[in-house]
């Protein structure tokens, strides 16, 4: 599903060097930025807006385990079937068995990054299910067999040439056109057969309402409404960490994603399900599902320094702002999700071992952290999981698998000399003494930089000097 | 916190230490000519932050350590460096969590104050200019502006320089890649943030920017110096100095 | 199966959990008179693409017979229970050119080829409106099924102006939705779009391509 991590920097170095790919990211995440900073400019009120929402999440996850019982009870008595899943292999399982009871071959699909997470795609293919992808961008990918490089704009890596030229191959009966009114009507006629036709839908969830028992979706295009709503079946495939308390802490949030996200002050369509079909009710699903998937959840939630990591809803900010991510894209991560949510999430989902890597990949700017609307703090939590990678403490899988021998060594030296102050002076002196014959390169460093100057004296030198002359 | 003091500890950092030390003598001089008397402890090394960034907490704490002990006292201590000033003002009270001395680090982070942010907020202090004209824009280091919150004081101390024409960079906010250990284990994503950053600083066409953080200067006076711009960075500290007329010796 | 339940349970309720720390206190909602709301929703409205016409009871037929004729409408699918519809069929009655109006009246899975080739256009209810976000709150029923809404390419909807609320927060409380959800409910704010394409917009990608708000003024608003 996943790439590993190994090649990180690999993959990274690639997406640096594609000038197209820079150039498109940098222009797409500028223009997210500046839409959704139309919506907070005031910076009051984005302090209280996301005070607000990190509190609806964090009283949410402060009553998990009774707010999950709770929300399958209401689900269950508006006739809607809760399923649990531990892992993803048991989450593909359950869908794939309500799938098999219904006698279908095939499912449509609304945007779920759960859904990706688990790999849902590629195990239903290998068990001859059809998978169809309706969100234009998603559907847009699963054509070019690609991954989404973002968790809200999936295709945006993609070109509206590369678009054009790829319907021109998969639709021979439609002349080639750069025009996206015209590609997206093609798509739109492809998938409304598919609506029609097909008896399952699978969609995400966006939130979960324990005392309502609704899911909540949000999204512009309305393919999330069709899988909801023409096919008999809808399954909802979605993390545990999504519920909330009360239906009223749904608009705080609402109003936080939308405007995090794309700078909508709303979606298009803002859809909550509470049941299946009901008697005498003319459409809508005769079934509905919802599939509840840990996959490692719990154990972040276990984890105390990590815990808040849940608040996420997924809005992707941290993502838009992250410097790192405009540079190198959604791919070379190699994970569900990317940029700073992914580089806390997958090193916690998956172990340090296969993603520790990616926690070299941030400079710490905090630039996630100021943006997040639920106040998670994003680089405090990717330098917490560099401690992890770097000492066995224990509270990580993983953790202490990035020690390496010469870099612990490096530190130790370091502190040994920092930490004794006259140590540090003789050493520093004798460097300001000998500073013609420092190198003057070290790579890599020196490959884009010239070296610093050392200067003649030391602070500490000055100081001193300056004090005898004024005695 | 906020009256004037009459006597702060100045912790120096060690970049200025070895690279900058004319920026922490600046800043000792404009502080003095304010009327406060200096105390820079000889036994302060190094915040940390270094190791701290790089998961070494072990490390870093040892290192800490030294400076919890030699900036004891009362009295607010000033940090001509942002990213400094924020390890020891937030990153302290976390780094000794369950330590016998988080208390101390928790009175020590109450009484970090950042250079400029002592200007400005505590001393509240007028400067005249008495420089040319010159075009400069600011950089402020990711620290400054978002752990420390402090971006808007730098430009303030610039605004009130008659003859300073300050102007805008694009992706002004954005960090310049230098990152600590980020420049050495991601130096080619670090190298492309580096030099889109000079790129903005050149197109300003400006003779000088201006920083409060010495960790950003190395890296982007480095990446200009090898690109042969002649573009250089100067510390808030020595740039003050110089306009308000008391660094004739420099 | 319900191991996997009992072990996430379980899992979930040994952990500690941080009590939250976070003060917040609700934004109340703006205090917004009728007229600032009206204004509001129809900037928004307008800001994605919708399009908002304001009439009166009175006169919906007619706004809707001619603007349905500008779009060359030839089926219209609504709710005969309605209030609006029995104008409608008056307005038949009376002379006026409406496209052929057509009932949901059985379930989808009997005419669902047709109700997507060929019904131009759906008129439905709502529950009101959001001032602040420009949205309509639609609460599908058996009698206007959640697809009419979604499927036809164009979806007209009926708002009353004295629905208006200032935040969907206001609206989730005073009609407290929370005492009984619908099977489905809804807010719709604008046709159907997307930007996945170079983000460039593009409407009409799964629902409808074009929506009309067809806005009701309070005739009492004067004298409120
Ligand atoms: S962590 Fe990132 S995606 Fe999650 S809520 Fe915060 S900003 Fe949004």
């Amino acid at each position: 599903m996943v790439t590993k991590t190994v090649d990180f920097s690999a993959r990274a170095v690639e997406a640096l060097h594609n000038a197209r790919l820079r150039g498109s990211f940098r222009d797409a995440m500028d223009d997210l930025i500046r839409k959704r900073l139309d919506h907070f400019r005031d910076e009051t009120l984005f302090r209280e807006l996301s005070g607000e929402g990190a509190a609806i999440r964090a009283r949410a996850l402060s009553r998990l385990p009774e707010l999950l019982e709770q929300l399958e009870r209401k689900l269950v008595s508006n006739g809607i079937t809760v399923h649990w899943a531990e892992d993803a292999a048991q989450a593909n399982e359950t869908v794939l068995k309500i799938i098999r009871a219904h006698d279908s071959r095939r499912v449509i699909k609304g945007k779920s990054m759960v859904t990706e997470e688990i790999g849902l795609n590629d195990f239903l293919e290998t068990r001859n299910v059809e998978v169809l992808e309706s969100d234009l961008g998603e559907y847009i990918l699963q054509l070019l067999d690609e991954r989404p490089s973002h968790i809200v704009m999936p295709a945006i890596h993609k070109t509206k040439a590369q678009i054009a030229e790829l319907f021109a191959r998969k639709f021979p009966e439609i002349p080639y056109t750069e025009d996206v009114d015209t590609l997206t009507a093609t798509a739109r006629r492809v998938l409304r057969d598919a609506f029609r036709s097909t008896r399952i839908g699978i969609s995400g969830v966006n939130f979960m309402v324990a005392e309502t028992g609704t899911l909540c979706l949000v999204e512009n295009e309305g393919n999330g409404r069709m899988c909801t709503t023409i096919p008999d079946v809808h399954i909802a495939v979605t993390g545990i960490e999504k519920v909330v308390e009360k239906l009223a802490d749904v608009p705080p949030l609402l109003a936080l994603l939308t405007r995090s996200a794309t700078g909508q002050p709303i979606t298009t369509y803002f859809n909550m399900i509470s049941s299946p079909r009901r008697e005498g009710e003319k459409d809508g699903p005769k079934e509905v599902h919802l599939v509840l998937v840990d996959n490692g959840r719990s154990d972040i939630f276990a984890n105390p320094d990590f815990q808040e990591t849940l608040r996420c809803i997924r809005c992707g900010a941290c993502i838009n702002h992250c410097p790192v991510y405009t540079r190198i894209g959604g791919h070379s991560y190699g994970t569900t999700y990317p940029g700073p949510i992914g580089t806390v999430f997958a090193p916690l989902q998956d172990g340090l071992k296969e993603r520790g890597e990616l926690l070299s990949a941030s400079t710490l700017c905090n630039a996630c952290t100021e943006v997040c609307p639920v106040r998670i703090p994003l680089a405090g939590l990717i330098n917490r999981l560099r401690a992890e990678y770097a000492a066995p403490r224990g509270n990580v899988k993983d953790a202490g698998s990035g020690r390496s021998w010469k870099e612990a060594m490096a530190w130790k030296l370091w502190s040994a000399v920092y930490a004794r102050p006259r140590l540090y002076q003789r050493l520093l002196n004798w460097g300001l003494k000998h500073r013609d014959r420092l190198p003057r390169e070290l790579a890599p460093w020196s490959d884009s930089r010239a070296m610093p100057v050392i200067a003649e004296k030391s602070l500490h030198q000055l100081v001193r000097e300056k004090s005898e002359a004024d005695q | 916190m906020r009256e004037k003091p009459t006597q702060v500890l100045l912790f120096g950092s060690c970049l200025i230490d070895v690279l900058y030390p004319q920026a922490g003598m600046d800043a000792i001089a404009l502080l003095e000519r304010e009327g406060i008397e200096v105390v820079f402890p000889q036994a302060q090394t190094c915040c940390g932050q270094p190791a701290f960034n790089a998961g070494y907490r072990d490390e870093a704490r040892k290192v800490a350590r030294v400076q919890l002990d030699c900036l004891q006292g009362d009295a607010p201590v000033v940090v001509p460096s942002a990213s400094c000033a924020a390890m020891m003002k937030h990153h302290y009270v976390e780094l000794f969590r369950d330590q016998p001395e988080a208390e101390a680090a928790a009175q020590l982070a109450a009484r970090i104050v950042e250079f400029t942010e002592f200007l400005v907020d505590v001393l509240r202090i007028r400067l005249q200019d008495q420089g040319p004209d010159i075009r400069v824009a600011v950089h402020s280091s990711c620290s400054a502006r978002r752990e420390m919150n402090v971006a808007v004081q730098i430009e303030s101390l610039l605004e009130q320089l008659a003859q300073v024409e300050l102007v805008h960079q694009d992706h002004k906010a954005e960090c310049c890649g230098f990152g600590g250990t980020f420049a050495v284990k991601q130096a080619e994503i670090s190298a492309a943030m580096v030099a889109d950053k000079t790129a903005a600083l050149l197109r300003c066409e400006i003779d000088r920017y201006i920083t409060q953080d010495c960790g950003c200067m190395m890296n982007i006076d480095g990446a200009l110096a090898s690109q042969q711009a002649p573009l250089r960075g100067t510390h808030i500290a020595t740039f003050l100095m110089e306009r308000t007329g008391g660094n004739e010796d420099s | 199966m319900s191991t996997a339940r009992e072990n996430i349970l379980a899992r979930l309720r040994a952990a500690e959990t941080q009590a939250p720390t976070f003060d917040a206190e609700p934004q109340p909602p703006p205090e917004w008179g009728m007229r600032e709301k009206r204004l509001r929703f129809i900037e928004r409205m307008e800001a994605v693409r919708a399009e908002v016409i304001e009439t009166s009871a009175d006169d919906l037929a007619t706004v809707l017979a001619s603007w349905l004729a500008s779009r060359e409408v030839r089926s219209l699918l609504h709710d005969p229970g309605s209030r609006w519809a029995e104008m409608l069929h008056q307005a038949i009655a009376d002379g006026a050119e409406l496209p052929e109006l057509i009932a949901f009246n059985r379930e989808i899975e009997l005419w669902k080829r047709s109700l997507f080739d060929n019904v131009d256009a759906a008129l439905t209810t709502t529950l009101g409106g959001i001032a602040e976000t420009g949205s309509l709150m639609l609460w599908p029923s058996a009698d206007e099924p959640r697809s009419m809404s979604l499927v036809p390419p164009i979806h007209i909807a009926v708002l009353e102006e004295k629905q208006l609320y200032a935040t969907f927060a206001e609206a989730l409380e005073q009609q407290q939705w929370a005492e009984a959800m619908p099977s489905n409910a809804l807010l719709i704010s604008g046709p159907s779009k997307s930007a996945d394409i170079e983000r460039t917009l593009a409407y009409g990608v799964h629902g409808p391509k074009e929506l009309l708000v067809l806005l009701l003024r309070d005739e009492d608003e004067e004298a409120s």
